[in-house]
C-alpha cells in the first residue's frame, strides 16, 4: 500500500504500519550495517588497542516514552523509561552502565507529579543497579506536549554473544511469566479510569533474570522482551529473522485469569497486547531446564514457561496451537490495536 | 440446555452427531464476534469433516452502507464537530478515506467506549458539537437510546446521534426469503440475545424450519451450540436451543427492550450487499428529533457505489470466501483495505488474513 499522507497514531503501534514508516521514510536516509542488525541495542566495537574477537562490546540504545496516564496500576512514565532502557540492554546480553535522561515538560505541569516520577526513576534505577549518569531537560507550551514525555539512552557493555543464526529445529522458546498485563493495565486506567480492576502493569528491569539465565550455563541463542506488539509481534520477528516457522503453545502460554478477561471484553489478542517485565529466550532444548530452572529462581520468574519451539519448516510462519486443539497462524499487528464495538 | 461437557467430550459428541449425517452441513454464525472468536481459537481445524461453519450478516461495521460511513467522515471534517465514535469504525473507509486519516489531517475524532463518556464530554465542553457515531444490533443500541434519553435529560444543545443501527432477525428473514444461502441453522450471537431473549428467534424455526442455538462466544460455548445445531440435523428435528441460559434470558432484557422502543422506531435500513430491508433499521422518533444528527444539520447520505470489485456481500451472506475474491491478499489488506469485512477487525475477511490456516485450509464458505 501507499504510504498515507498524514502520520496516523497507528503508525506508532511497533506494528505492520509502523515497519512500512520505518522502511519508507527512516531507514533509508540513515542505513549503515549496525543499524540494518535491528536489535534492540546497538552492538559497536570498542576499537581499543587490546580489542579481539572475545573483548567486550559497548552495547548502545535509546528510547522515548510517552505512555498516557503518567501513572497507572503496576507503574509510571519514570519506572518505565528506565526498565525500558535497562532491558533493551539486557536483552542482548549487556550489563547497563549508565542511562541518560531526558525530561520533555509541558507548560502547566504539577511540579508534583514531576517530583512522583523522579522519586520512581530514582528507586527504578537503584532496583536495576543502573545511574543516571547525564541528562537534558526541555519546557515546551501548554499544549505542545501531553505533561511530561521522556526519552533516555543507555549504554551497557557485553562479551556474550547472541547468535540467531545457530538456530535449530527443535530450539525452544521459554518465557519468564504471564503475558499482557502492561498493555490492559494502561488501556483500562487510561479508558476505564474509574473501573476497579486487579490488573497491574508487570514493568519490571530484567537485567537480573536474563543475567540469571546467561550465568546457568544454558546457550541462549536470541533473547527480546515482548513489548509493544506483544508475543505475536516477537515471535513473526524471530519467525522472519530465522526463516523458520515456530509452533507456539496457547495451553502453555501463561495469562492471568482477569487479564485473560480484560482481553476478552475489549476483543483484545493477548498475544498482540505489550509487555514491560516480559523476556522471550530461545535455547536448544538440552539447555532449556538449566534456563527454566535460572528463571524460576528469579523473583520475576517464578512462573517461566516454555512456550514454543522451532520447527523444521522454512516459511516463516507462526503457528498457535490452540487451547481448542485447533491451528492458527499468528501475525505481527497491523496498526493500533482497538477496541470492538460489542 | 446447558452443556456441561469440556472441550474433548463436546469434540467427540459433534463428531458423533455429524457421523450420523450423510451430507454435509453448513451452519451460519450470525456475528462477527463469533467469526474472530472462531478463527482465534482455531476452532474450524477441529471440526468433522462435514461440517463447515459460515460468516453472516452480523459484523455491525460490514453491513454499514457506505453512505452512512460517509456521513459520520463528512461530520467529523465539514461540520467540525467531535465525532465520537466506537474503535472499530476507524479504519472503515469512506468514499474520502477513513475516520483514522481524517483524524491524521486535523479531523477531531474520539474514541470511546461508552455512550454516556460523549455525552459527558458534550456536557464538559458546551461550546463544541459532539455528535456520536453509533452502528450496531440490538447490543448497542439501548446504549445509544440511553445517551439520547440522558442528552434530552440534562437539555443539552451540542450533542447529536448519527446512528444506523440494524435489527437483527428481518435481516436473517431477508437472507432465508432470498433463498441463494444454503444454511443448515444458525449460531445465534449471545450478545444480542441477551437483550433480545432466546425466544425471538422461535420464528426462524416456526416460519423456516432453520434450527437456532445461542451460543456465547467462547470455544466451548461455540461447540455446544454447533453439538446441537449438528444434532438437530442429524435427527431431522428443527429447534431453538440456548446453550448460554446463565446469561440469555427466554424474554430478554425488558428494560433495554423499552429503552430501544421510547426512543427509536422501526424503519426501512440499507444493507451492504442485502439491500433495503423494510423494517430493519431504527429511525430517531420524532420527539427526540433535536438530537438527530441528520434532522438537525440537515445532513444527507448518498448512495455510494460498493468498490469495484469487492465481494463483501457475498462473503456476509455466507456465498463466497474471502479467498473467491479476487481483491483478497492482493488490493485488499488490512493496511489498505477495500471492503468493510476486511476493515472491521470482526470482518471475516480481515479474520481470514489474520488468523487464516497455515496447515489446513478451512474450507469456510466454498
Amino acid at each position: 500500500m501507499n504510504l498515507p499522507t498524514h502520520i496516523l497514531l497507528g503508525h506508532g503501534g511497533g506494528g505492520q504500519l509502523m515497519d512500512q514508516l520505518l522502511d519508507e521514510v527512516v531507514r533509508p536516509h540513515i542505513t549503515n550495517p549496525t543499524l540494518e542488525e535491528g536489535l534492540d541495542s546497538a552492538l559497536l566495537d570498542l576499537n581499543c588497542a587490546s580489542s579481539g574477537p572475545k573483548s567486550p562490546k559497548l552495547a548502545f540504545t535509546m528510547d522515548g516514552y510517552v505512555v498516557t496516564p503518567w501513572k497507572f496500576p503496576g507503574g509510571d512514565i519514570g519506572r518505565i523509561a528506565i526498565c525500558g532502557t535497562v532491558n533493551d540492554l539486557a536483552v542482548c546480553g549487556a550489563r547497563p552502565i549508565g542511562i541518560a535522561l531526558g525530561l520533555i515538560l509541558a507548560e502547566g505541569l504539577e511540579t508534583c507529579i514531576l517530583r512522583e516520577v523522579m522519586t520512581s526513576i530514582a528507586a527504578t534505577a537503584k532496583e536495576a543497579g543502573v545511574k543516571i549518569v547525564t541528562g537534558d531537560t526541555k519546557v515546551v507550551g501548554r499544549g505542545q506536549a501531553d505533561g511530561i514525555f521522556i526519552t533516555t539512552a543507555g549504554v551497557g557493555l557485553t562479551s556474550v554473544n547472541l547468535n540467531p543464526s545457530s538456530i535449530a529445529a527443535g530450539d525452544l522458546l521459554l518465557i519468564n511469566g504471564p503475558i499482557a498485563d502492561h498493555g490492559l493495565a494502561v488501556m483500562l486506567s487510561r479508558e476505564m479510569p474509574h473501573l476497579q480492576t486487579p490488573i497491574k502493569s508487570d514493568v519490571a528491569p530484567l537485567n537480573g533474570l536474563i543475567q540469571a539465565v546467561l550465568e546457568s550455563g544454558a546457550e541462549v541463542k536470541l533473547m527480546r522482551d515482548p513489548t509493544r506488539s506483544g508475543v505475536a509481534g516477537l515471535a513473526a520477528d524471530f519467525a522472519k529473522r530465522t526463516g523458520r516457522r515456530i509452533v507456539l503453545d496457547e495451553k502453555a502460554i501463561p495469562v492471568r485469569r482477569e487479564t485473560r478477561h480484560a482481553a476478552e471484553m475489549l476483543g483484545l489478542d493477548l498475544l498482540e497486547v505489550a509487555n514491560e517485565g516480559k523476556v522471550v529466550i530461545v535455547v536448544a532444548a538440552k539447555d532449556a531446564d538449566k534456563a527454566l530452572q535460572a528463571m524460576r529462581g528469579h523473583a520475576l520468574g517464578h512462573s517461566a514457561a516454555i512456550i514454543g519451539q522451532f520447527t523444521e519448516r522454512t516459511d516463516a510462519i507462526v503457528e498457535l496451537v490452540t487451547a481448542t486443539g485447533g491451528r492458527r497462524i499468528v501475525q505481527k499487528p497491523f496498526g493500533e490495536q482497538l477496541p470492538r464495538i460489542c | 440446555m446447558q452443556l456441561n461437557l469440556d472441550i474433548p467430550q463436546l469434540l467427540e459428541r459433534l463428531h458423533a452427531a455429524a457421523g450420523r449425517v450423510q451430507r454435509s452441513l453448513a451452519f451460519m454464525e450470525v456475528c462477527g464476534t463469533h467469526t474472530v472468536a472462531g478463527f482465534r481459537t482455531g476452532l474450524h481445524a477441529t471440526l468433522p469433516a462435514n461440517v463447515k461453519l459460515l460468516s453472516g450478516p452480523g459484523c455491525p461495521v460490514c453491513v454499514t452502507a457506505q453512505g452512512d460511513i460517509d456521513l459520520m467522515i463528512d461530520a467529523a471534517l465539514d461540520c467540525h464537530a467531535t465525532l465520537c465514535t466506537y474503535g472499530d469504525m476507524l479504519k472503515v473507509p469512506g468514499t474520502r478515506g477513513s475516520l483514522e486519516y481524517a483524524r491524521g489531517r486535523g479531523a477531531k475524532v474520539k474514541v470511546i467506549y461508552s455512550t454516556l463518556d460523549a455525552v459527558k464530554l458534550a456536557e464538559a465542553n458546551p461550546q463544541e458539537q459532539f455528535v456520536l457515531g453509533a452502528v450496531g444490533f440490538e447490543t448497542t443500541t439501548p446504549a445509544t437510546a440511553v445517551a439520547v434519553l440522558e442528552a434530552s435529560k440534562r437539555g443539552l444543545e451540542n450533542f447529536t446521534v448519527l446512528a444506523s443501527h440494524k435489527v437483527l432477525l428481518p435481516a436473517l428473514r431477508a437472507l432465508l426469503d432470498g433463498g441463494e444461502v444454503k444454511v443448515d441453522g444458525f449460531l445465534c450471537p449471545g450478545h444480542a440475545s441477551v437483550v433480545l431473549g432466546a425466544e425471538a428467534f422461535r420464528q426462524l424455526v416456526t416460519d423456516y424450519a432453520m434450527p437456532c442455538v445461542i451460543a456465547g462466544f467462547d470455544a466451548r460455548q461455540m461447540l455446544a451450540g454447533m453439538v446441537r445445531l449438528t444434532e438437530m440435523a442429524a435427527d431431522n428435528k428443527p429447534d431453538l436451543d440456548n446453550v448460554y441460559p446463565q446469561v440469555v434470558k427466554d424474554q430478554g432484557n425488558l428494560v433495554a427492550q423499552g429503552i430501544i422502543e421510547k426512543v427509536f422506531e422501526a424503519a426501512p435500513a440499507k444493507w451492504r450487499a442485502l439491500g433495503e430491508i423494510p423494517g430493519s433499521g431504527l429511525r430517531i422518533r420524532d420527539q427526540y428529533a433535536h438530537y438527530d444528527a441528520i434532522r438537525r444539520f440537515g445532513l444527507k447520505a448518498t448512495d455510494a457505489p460498493e468498490p469495484a470489485g469487492c465481494r463483501c456481500g457475498e462473503v456476509i451472506t455466507g456465498r463466497c470466501s474471502p479467498a473467491d475474491c479476487g481483491l483478497f491478499r492482493r488490493k485488499c489488506t488490512p493496511l489498505s483495505p477495500v471492503g468493510p469485512c476486511m476493515v472491521s477487525s470482526e470482518g471475516t475477511c480481515a479474520a481470514w488474513f489474520k488468523y487464516g490456516p497455515a496447515t489446513k485450509p478451512t474450507e469456510v464458505g466454498v
